[in-house]
């Protein structure tokens, strides 16, 4: 190895933490009317509010199916028909923008604050 | 030469579409959509410093094309192949360079080859909300990157003149 690759490695990681780091911070990390949206290829599937407990079988036309699950404020898939279950052992998300994805079934869950849509001048 | 480089090339391109297979049974699952640990990218760089670029980029894409049809669907291929050219291009690039010894050039590889799979990713699912993995996935780009540079360096050292066709 040469001296250079050590200054790209470190480079990179320290790039990367910095951007975690960030954008950790800039995450409001409250859940007050988090909302779970369910988008399948692009289209809007479903919204739904993580202070209702609820699970629902979202099948696909190809007939694979997931199984998403809302209790205790948290949202998460329990359940799917493809075959590498990332989506399953994703941890759970509750706070903006945190997102869970199936990419085998085009299905992406991300949360979002209902009380966003006056971002930019929201203070609260 | 021609023979030998056309037994070569097969022999490269059978070792790359086996380890894919070895990868596609032993899934890296950490809930995140995407990592790899790249074992077929081995198989590219040794190609790349013995071969010629010509033969790596050509060895790279019939891999992807071949694993994408027979474990995969048009969905994997197209993001495998995206992840390929752009880690291929940038591999490319930071070999030209000189900058960078065969590990370098190797996490360059890794970490651009999740970017581009990421960036094929949005597109289809026509979702920004994937960036949020993006991060994590280059910290496990240049992790493997590491390793397969070392791994192809030592191979390309011990063996490298046995494929040395130019």
């Amino acid at each position: 190895m040469k001296k250079n690759d050590f200054y790209l490695i470190i480079g990179i990681l320290i790039a990367t933490a910095i951007v975690v780091i960030f954008s950790n911070i800039i995450t409001r990390k409250d859940t007050a009317g988090a909302v779970a949206v369910v988008t399948i290829d692009g289209s809007e599937y479903g919204r739904f509010p993580l202070d209702r407990d609820v699970t629902e079988r979202i099948e696909h036309s190809d007939g694979a199916y997931n199984v998403l699950s809302i209790h205790d404020g948290i949202c998460e898939i329990t359940e799917a028909s493809c075959r590498d279950q990332i989506c399953v052992h994703h941890m759970s998300v509750q706070y903006n923008g945190q997102t869970i994805v199936c990419l085998p079934n085009k299905l992406v869950v991300t949360i979002e604050n209902s009380n966003n849509d006056d971002i930019d001048g929201a203070t609260h | 030469m021609k023979t030998k480089r056309i037994a070569c090339l097969g022999l490269f391109i059978a070792l790359a579409f086996v380890l894919s297979y070895v990868e596609f049974l032993l899934p890296l699952n950490i809930g995140i959509p995407g990592a790899k640990v790249g074992l077929a990218n081995l198989v590219v760089m040794v190609a790349l410093y013995t071969l010629g670029k010509k033969d790596a980029a050509l060895l790279s894409f019939v891999r992807v094309v071949l694993v994408g049809l027979t474990f995969g669907n048009l969905a994997m291929l197209l993001y495998s192949l995206a992840g390929a050219i752009l880690s291929f291009l940038a591999m490319l690039i930071a070999k030209r360079t000189k900058l960078f010894s065969i590990t370098g050039v190797s996490v360059l590889g890794g970490v651009f080859h999740n970017v581009g799979q990421i960036i094929v990713a949005m597109l289809v699912l026509e979702t920004g909300s994937l960036l949020y993995y993006l991060p994590f996935l280059i910290v496990i780009g240049t992790i493997s990157g590491v390793v397969i540079g070392l791994l192809s360096g030592m191979i390309t050292a011990r063996v490298g003149r046995l494929f040395d066709i130019k």
